[in-house]
């Protein structure tokens, strides 16, 4: 491995790569509470001058977890594609954000980018980088996944119906499933939350889904979010799974901290590709991350928590997910602090998964001990909308009675596609028309009196 | 089912609102257009604004130490390494060590107890001020007479690890804290219970057992009281607590035993 000369700036030094990461990050308490972030104003830009001229090639021999300490490290090393890289790999970081933002970094040529960047690369890029950068490249990046319907598509929002309940009532989370369908939720996934981790709480609540999915024909998939493991147990009874979930993080020892390894989740996607559930495309992984979760496990390994959180999108991109959602404000304070530093992370990892090819949503969120509102919910659901976000999260009335934290409403989305002219995933559209709850100019004003209404409203009352 | 029409639905709410009687959830909250109608709007707001204030409120031991008189035992007041509230937000470390003071005066009060509780301010101090007086007592009336109860600390700017500092400098077995739960949007007061056996700085979660939502409208003080009595007896007889010791309280049987 290299080990060049400290780096340096005026009277500012940083001994590694991994110092001067963590010190041009912008400003957020994770990086305090860790002590990694830097001491001034003056040393934060200072590090992002020494960054802005080190070549991406470095990060490819100058790794931020020792190679033979770290899965994570080792896949991100391995699974390298120089021919990919070659375009960019002359360039300084300060050169690749010239670059990124310049018309030759056209959607086409980002894609055929994603596998030559590395985690690093690109979370060194978004330090040098303001919000509109970062909005600006990740339009650019389109990354299209499918399993009963298509998700990503350029000028589509899709939306994750919520519909947790704090015991798992069959009765209330329908309730919820219903609801949110009537306001147009629910193409990227019905995914719940369960109140227990246990196969047989995870096949109720799959067959849950599953009956009003079938009865009404709906293009869309379920997922119950219980542990990976779980999940094998219950594909092996012949479950109806449709994606297996699963959080992760970027550094071998906090993956670990969540019970898992990487040849879980190999086994997983193989399991349950091998069900041949979906219909239009086999991406069948859920993946959540948030910045803070590997310095919460003691498992940050010294790096800064926009990075690490980066190289948790090279752990999903691995495994062809159909949707990532980074739940950004989830954590609380002492991570991110305020709506400035949740709209920051917000748009960091929208970018960085973009970039390296990963399909981001955004769970929008806040909790009840951080200096937010709705007000910043808003600012940052508006501007993921503008930066093309996959899909973000539907929750009744933003308020999660499971979780305890809010979320964006089924509301929230509506008024996001109304805004921006952002259509649902096209199979999931075409059965909100046929149920007539989408109008005629794509507006979601379900006609109660139609007979597609008094289905599901008859199906939710029953259930 | 001509009841399912716009038309007839009060202020604006879908007419699937009747389905609420399922679930807390905000469904069936009507529409303006995208939006949200005014008066459902103001109630989120409301909800958010307890929820916050119940997060930023101090901790007043002293109210707190006059709920306690009537049950004639010695009360300690303690204060983490925290400061103050934004300090202890973005520092959970802090809230977990004593300061100097506090300290040195467990340090005076060192013994050898079966248990010391804890009341504390935790992320929400209303939960503390409203519920953990009252669960104590009700907790102090199922144990009998057989153990022996150290002075009872009120801990501000305390996190959940804070116990195991006051713990250990108390010379106590066990401690049992009660201690305010970061809010819910609906559930401002909720007060948690953390029990934990050979109380030590560097004790994880995975070494305690947690008895949540504790307020009138989600796991009642007295059904608490039970499950935590339950548990301390358990924990005792076992000498551990955490993921080993599992509640089965809501068996009668060992409860009333």
């Amino acid at each position: 491995m290299q080990t060049g000369a400290p780096f340096s700036f005026e009277r500012f030094t940083f001994p590694d790569l991994k110092t001067l990461l963590a010190k041009a990050s912008p400003l957020r308490s994770g990086d305090v509470l860790a002590g990694l972030a830097a001491s001034s104003d003056e040393e934060r830009v200072a590090a992002r001058f020494v960054l802005a001229d080190v070549p991406l090639k470095r990060f490819l021999s100058e790794v931020l977890v020792p190679y033979e300490d770290d899965d994570v490290t080792r896949m991100i090393i391995d699974d390298h594609d120089a021919d990919a890289f070659a375009p960019v790999s002359s360039l300084t970081v300060g050169e690749f954000r010239n670059w990124l933002l310049g018309d030759d970094a056209t959607p086409e040529a980002l894609k055929h980018l994603a596998p030559g960047l590395t985690p690093e690369m690109v979370a060194a890029v978004s330090k040098l980088m303001r919000n509109q950068d970062l909005i600006a490249v990740a339009k650019k990046c389109h990354v299209v996944t499918a399993f009963r319907n298509t998700i990503g598509l350029p000028g589509h929002l899709s939306v994750r119906l919520q519909p947790n309940h704090p015991t798992d009532d069959p009765a209330g989370v329908a309730a919820s499933i219903l609801d949110g369908l009537m306001h147009g939720s629910g193409d990227a996934v019905i995914g719940i939350n369960p109140a227990t981790d246990s196969p047989e709480a995870m096949i109720e609540l799959l067959k849950l889904i599953d009956e009003v999915r079938e009865r009404i024909d709906i293009p869309t998939q379920s997922c119950v979010l219980a542990h990976v493991t779980t999940a094998i147990d219950v594909m092996a009874r012949n479950a109806p799974v449709d994606l297996v979930f699963q959080s992760i993080a970027g550094t071998q020892k906090a993956n670990e901290s969540f019970g898992i390894n990487l040849a879980m989740l190999a086994e997983a996607e193989d399991a349950a590709k091998g069900l041949k559930r979906g219909t239009v495309g086999d991406n069948v992984m859920y993946f959540e991350t948030g910045q803070g979760a590997a310095l919460s496990a003691d498992a940050h390994e010294g790096i800064d928590q926009q990075t690490v959180e980066a190289r948790a999108y090279a752990v999903a991109r691995k495994y062809s997910p159909l949707l990532v959602n980074t739940v950004v404000g989830f954590i609380g304070p002492e991570y991110l602090f305020d709506g400035k530093q949740i709209t920051r992370a917000g748009l960091e990892d929208h970018f960085c998964g973009k970039l390296l090819g990963v399909p981001m949503g955004c769970d929008v969120c806040y909790t009840n001990h951080a200096e937010a509102d709705q007000d910043d919910m808003d600012n940052l659901l508006t501007l993921l909308g503008v930066a093309g976000c996959n899909f973000v999260i539907g929750v009744p009335g933003a308020d999660d009675i499971m979780l305890n934290y809010q979320s964006t409403s089924f509301h929230d989305a509506m008024y996001l596609r109304s805004v921006l002219g952002l259509q649902p995933a096209p199979e999931f559209a075409a059965w909100l028309r046929k149920m007539e709850i989408l109008d005629q100019n794509g507006r979601t004003r379900p006609q109660l009196d139609g007979q597609a209404a008094q289905n599901l409203l008859a199906w939710s009352g029953a259930a | 089912m001509s009841n399912l029409t716009n038309k007839k639905i009060p202020s604006g709410l879908d007419p699937w609102n009747a389905l609420r009687v399922h679930t807390d959830a905000r469904i069936g909250l009507g529409r303006v257009g995208d939006g949200l109608p005014t008066e459902r709007l103001l109630e989120f707001q409301m909800a958010h604004a307890r929820a916050r204030d119940s997060v930023h409120m101090a901790f007043e031991a002293g109210s707190v130490r006059a709920q306690l008189d009537g049950l004639d035992r010695p009360i300690l007041d303690v204060h983490s390494a925290a400061p103050d509230r934004p300090t202890y937000l973005q520092r959970p470390d802090l809230g977990r060590l004593l300061d100097d003071e506090s300290t040195a005066t467990l340090g005076k009060h060192a013994g050898d107890y079966d248990v010391a509780f804890i009341l504390a301010d935790g992320l929400s101090a209303r939960a503390t001020h409203d519920h953990a007086t009252n669960t104590l007592s009700l907790i102090l009336d199922q144990l009998g007479e057989s153990w022996s109860v150290a002075p009872v600390t009120l801990a501000t700017q305390s996190r959940v690890g804070l116990g195991d500092e006051i713990g250990a400098a108390l010379g106590a077995k066990l401690t049992v804290m009660l201690i305010g739960e970061r809010p819910g949007l609906s559930s401002a007061d909720s007060l948690g219970c953390y029990l934990t056996w050979g109380p030590k700085r560097g004790r994880s979660n995975a070494d305690r057992n947690c008895v949540s939502n504790i307020r009138p409208a989600g796991l009642s003080p007295e059904k608490a009281a039970k499950k935590i009595a339950y548990l301390m007896t358990e924990s005792r007889k076992m000498g551990l607590s955490g993921v080993a010791l599992k509640d089965n309280s809501s068996n009668p049987d060992l409860i009333e035993g």
